[in-house]
């Protein structure tokens, strides 16, 4: 019997929502780590039971916890993250340079075929990996040592590394984001990386074509075609059919191209979603609708889903890394709001259900399809 | 031993139950000595209290003893008699602070 596993990271603790494949009827488990902020949680690829979470707070710090029995039970692994080296410096808001300061893991991204190795993007932005299941944290340093790195700038969030994507098809091959600098990929493992930006513009940054300065917010693939890339930018959804060397919006007829997440269908790599939020100054949706947006031809026409969610009074955003797929027939979409809710749809966006509606706010969902 | 009041969200790190825990202190008994204790005696909390590499207090968290605010004292100032003895605890205090 096919299941689904949810993971939910909030502003006040972690929630493990669990159904059986026809995603009727839910279990929710929480909160677990009450009262931390949880960025992040996510299951290794290879092993569903190894799951691993972001645990922060402005008072103790970072902590990461570690599960071999699929969220039951836990326990702290290492939290000692230390840049390579000398930090150096980034640009400030004002334009000053700024040391490198570690603040939180933003994302934890298990290995496709180790369970106990994980990469960590981070505040101030950097890559952390370990391979001994989260004992030892150590920087990749080539990323932030690129050229580029002390030009790099926060966003209004922090300057934070949010997206890690790995290349199923070429274990060398890893894309990267950072608001504010922009995406970054590596053919090497990671020794050393290239920013790939080429075809974003960004108003209002000094070079609205700069190499670096972009203010991506999220980057989706899908695992079939690693090579097509997806990214919601602060402005304009784009895409990329070449690794990222090149990128080509695709808003098309949005109501706004703002927003934060976007995902890719776990069947069909040209179908992708988006939940478009009304400017970067209101972050709610437009005409207090809560709609998400679905385009099946990879950008460019895109359908509103409205079918159970609220299309009245709703002013709730959702963050980058609160959407998530699963991989059964018909394709789950899940995402997660400001206002506490967990929506999911069991039909590839048709129809939506709210798992779950009083949570903290939510930071992060992931999905784990159980067999 | 000296006895030591940690806040609620480092004693469930910590796995503690009970609003105290008692550490031995190696050496002059110090400010930095109970806070090398307390990391000795609880490995999770390193980090947590005072910085992985620089050693420097965390900004929300503050160190009490005998109705002293001992939070800006330098590692090596001596913890006050009546800790040494036992008679009155070290507090490790979250800040109230945020929301």
């Amino acid at each position: 019997m096919s299941g689904v596993r949810v993971l939910v990271g909030t502003r006040k603790g972690a929630f493990v929502l669990t159904s059986d494949g026809k995603r009727e009827r839910w279990e929710v488990n929480g909160p677990l780590f009450g009262g931390w902020e949880m960025y992040h949680l996510k299951g290794s690829p290879v092993d569903p039971n190894r799951l691993y979470a972001s645990q922060s707070s402005g008072w103790f710090g970072q902590m990461i916890q570690r599960s071999n029995d699929g969220g039951k039970t836990w326990e702290p692994v290492g939290n000692k993250f230390v840049y390579d080296g000398v930090p150096g410096t980034h640009q400030w808001y004002d334009g000053t340079p700024h040391p490198w300061e570690f603040k939180r893991v933003w994302h934890l991204e298990p290995s496709l075929n180790d369970p106990d190795m994980v990469y960590a993007g981070v505040e101030d932005a950097a890559l952390f990996r370990t391979t001994d299941g989260g004992q030892n944290w150590e920087e990749m340093p080539g990323l932030r040592r690129h050229g580029s790195g002390p030009h790099w700038a926060p966003g209004a969030g922090g300057m934070c590394l949010h997206t890690i994507l790995i290349d199923p098809s070429n274990p060398k091959r890893m894309f990267i984001a950072i608001s504010a600098a922009g995406a970054f990929r590596t053919d090497d493992g990671g020794t050393t990386w290239q920013p790939i930006n080429k075809g974003l513009r960004s108003q209002h940054i000094p070079d609205p074509d700069a190499e670096v300065g972009h203010c991506v917010h999220r980057l989706a693939m899908h695992r079939s075609r690693p090579g097509t890339l997806f990214m919601q930018k602060h402005w304009d959804v784009m895409r990329s059919d070449n690794g990222g060397d090149q990128w080509t919006e695709v808003s098309g007829n949005l109501p706004t191209d703002f927003g934060f997440v976007i995902d890719v269908h776990a069947h069909e790599p040209e179908t992708i979603y988006v939940v478009p939020i009304k400017s970067d100054s209101e972050h709610y949706p437009p005409d207090g609708k809560l709609r998400v947006f679905r385009s099946r031809t990879g950008g460019n026409d895109w359908e509103a889903l409205t079918k159970g969610l609220p299309q009245k009074d709703c002013y709730v955003n959702v963050l980058r890394d609160a959407m998530s797929v699963d991989s059964l027939d018909k394709c789950g979409i899940y995402f997660g709001t400001s206002g506490g809710q967990v929506y999911a749809s069991a039909d590839a966006g048709d129809s939506w259900n709210a798992i779950v509606r009083d949570l903290p706010p939510v930071v992060s969902v992931e999905v784990q399809t159980l067999s | 031993m000296v006895r030591v009041v940690l806040p609620a969200h480092l004693r469930t790190l910590a796995r503690v139950s009970g609003d105290e825990v008692q550490v031995q202190l190696n050496g002059c008994p110090t400010l930095g000595a109970v806070l090398d204790a307390i990391e000795a005696s609880y490995p999770v909390l390193r980090g947590a209290i005072r910085d992985h590499v620089t050693e420097k207090r965390r900004p929300f968290v503050r160190f009490f003893a005998c109705e002293q605010d001992l939070s800006h004292e330098l590692p090596n100032t001596p913890l006050p008699d009546a800790v040494v003895s036992g008679a009155e605890p070290f507090l490790v205090v979250g800040a109230t602070a945020g929301g």
